[in-house]
């Protein structure tokens, strides 16, 4: 009789093992997809910026700086992309640089109007603008599952499991600039909003 | 810790509605055995007294028959749910964007499934002035959402994104699943009661003319039962089409509060939907293009706006939708809370 209890104990334990093993793994997975998802727009980012400032180049001989800013932003950010092995807070750190360059230069075309005006522009604005949202939302995803996966592979009892199914801690994606923070979003659809004065 | 409830709640959510779609499945096949096994019951009882060389109906013929077609018609709506409730709409679907209304939208749809985690949806775009959209589909990976071109006219793109995540919402939660489901089902009971009530119509007219004459002894011993049984019979053709269109209503009041609870998570911007919703509520035209059969599927009511207006108990009971009001004022307050918790950065700032 106690033989069998102790079979049906054991049971129990080898299969809450098992549910807590794939939980963790599943939640690893996810937050390697998340982290994928942040690259894919990144890149698009990248990709997307020769574009722009190509378009403004022109009509945009007084700003410079912004303009160079904005291509030295984007060349360290690719480099940093490329770096095999390069942890969260360094690519957040590089790119936040990027968004920050890239939003100042918006800020400025906002104040040419003929050149808000030539569609090339406004289509090129508009994927940005969707560009930004994105990489804002993967990495709202990622944070959040990334969260989720700290807090479960810390928990008791899951916790136990964690060292088997090789769970360490997901390095969040901090939100270095506080302008940044502040001002997330690129949306230029408001034409009264005055341009961002923190440099 | 909030995002460990949040994703529990969320789970649960699913399974209830997988759970209730399974129930409204077997609710629904069950209601047309009752129909025809019930009148093969009748049927039966009235035919056993019956002289031996007259019918004796002795095989329920109707019972196999009608929980055959049920079974049919419940797999058959399962089937063509998503692209009957599109096609009743009149919903086109937008492959490559056209033009920067367009292109807009799908990027919005792009940014929030990202946002959701979910694969993006098919777009569809409705031919109508008046601002709504709906979400549908059986599942995350095979959903569909259609918006009104009011609605890209009139909304903001935060506002739009905003509805487009009210939508991801539901198709997040399944939802969709079970909301498509039932407004295949309330399309399918409602043609077949109508032409039930119909043949019922004529059948009782035909009896009264020619069974007047009939023995009265053989009356005597139908008995109470198969009288009672007779007008619950009868009573259930007529009221399934009310009960169909009751659960409808049921289902989709709770879930509108949560979707929009789900839009603030992924947009992080309540205030935006609340903006979106006022708007929708004040384009007072009716959305002509989406049929009663669908209307729990919308954001906004797409029929009478009075009673998404007041809020009460007559409100309550007929309206697919939650008071607009109510909705309106919890969102400004899930805004208010979160600007109050940034509260400092942005005074910082200004």
């Amino acid at each position: 009789m106690a033989f069998i209890a102790l079979l049906v104990v054991l049971a129990i334990v080898v299969f809450w093992l098992i549910g807590a093993y794939n939980k963790l793994i599943g939640l690893k997975n996810q937050v390697a997809n998340a982290w994928k998802q942040i690259d894919v727009q990144l890149k698009r980012r990248h990709d997307l910026i020769p574009n722009l400032v190509n378009t403004v180049k022109g009509a945009m001989q007084f700003e410079r700086e912004t303009l160079e800013a904005v291509v030295a932003a984007r060349n360290q950010a690719i480099k940093v992309q490329q770096t095999p092995g390069v942890s969260v807070s360094q690519t957040a750190a590089a790119e936040s640089q990027l968004t920050g360059a890239l939003s100042r230069l918006l800020a400025v075309v906002e104040s040419y109007p003929d050149l808000k005006a030539t569609g090339n522009v406004a289509q090129l604005q508009e994927e940005l603008t969707s560009t930004e949202n994105k990489i804002a939302f993967a990495r709202q995803l990622y944070n959040d599952t990334a969260t989720q996966y700290n807090t479960k592979q810390q928990q008791f009892p899951t916790n136990l499991v964690s060292g088997m199914a090789g769970a360490s801690p997901a390095e969040l994606w901090e939100i270095t600039d506080v302008a940044e923070r502040a001002v997330p979003n690129v949306d230029l659809s408001f034409g009264s909003t005055p341009p961002r004065t923190t440099a | 810790m909030s995002d460990d409830f949040e994703s529990t709640n969320l789970f649960e959510q699913q399974e209830a509605n997988r759970r209730r779609t399974r129930w409204l499945v077997i609710a629904f096949i069950a209601f047309f055995a009752w129909l025809g096994f019930g009148g093969d019951w009748i049927l039966y009882e009235l035919t056993r007294g019956a002289p031996p060389n007259a019918y004796r109906h002795a095989f329920p013929w109707f019972g196999i028959v009608l929980t055959t077609f049920a079974a049919i018609l419940a797999a058959f709506s399962w089937k063509t749910g998503p692209s009957r409730v599109l096609w009743s709409a009149g919903a086109r679907e937008i492959e490559t964007p056209n033009g920067d209304v367009e292109t807009r939208l799908v990027n919005v749809v792009e940014e929030m499934a990202i946002a959701s985690g979910i694969p993006r949806p098919r777009i569809w775009l409705i031919g109508d002035a008046d601002p709504n959209a709906f979400a549908t589909g059986l599942d995350a990976e095979h959903a569909h959402i259609a918006v009104t071109d009011g609605l890209l006219a009139t909304c903001t793109r935060d506002e739009l994104q905003a509805v487009i995540a009210h939508e991801m919402g539901h198709v997040k939660n399944l939802d969709v699943r079970l909301m498509t489901f039932l407004a295949a089902l309330v399309g399918a009971v409602a043609l077949m009661s109508d032409g039930m009530g119909r043949m019922l119509r004529g059948g009782v007219r035909f009896g009264a003319f020619t069974g007047g004459g009939r023995s009265r002894g053989k009356r005597d011993n139908l008995g109470p039962l198969v009288l009672v049984l007779l007008v619950l019979w009868l009573l259930s053709w007529l009221i399934a089409p009310f009960v169909t269109r009751l659960l409808a209503l049921g289902v989709s009041r709770k879930r509108e509060f949560l979707a929009d609870a789900m839009s603030a998570q992924f947009t992080r911007n309540p205030l935006a939907l609340a903006s979106a919703l006022e708007k929708i509520e004040h384009a007072d035209a009716p959305t002509t293009s989406i049929k009663r059969g669908s209307a729990h599927l919308c954001i906004a009511d797409p029929l009478g706006r009075q009673s998404s207006l007041r809020e009460g108990k007559l409100a309550d009971f007929f309206g697919t939708h939650p008071p607009m009001a109510l909705r309106v004022a919890r969102l400004r307050a899930m805004g208010y809370q979160e600007k109050k918790r940034l509260g400092e950065s942005l005074e910082a700032m200004a």
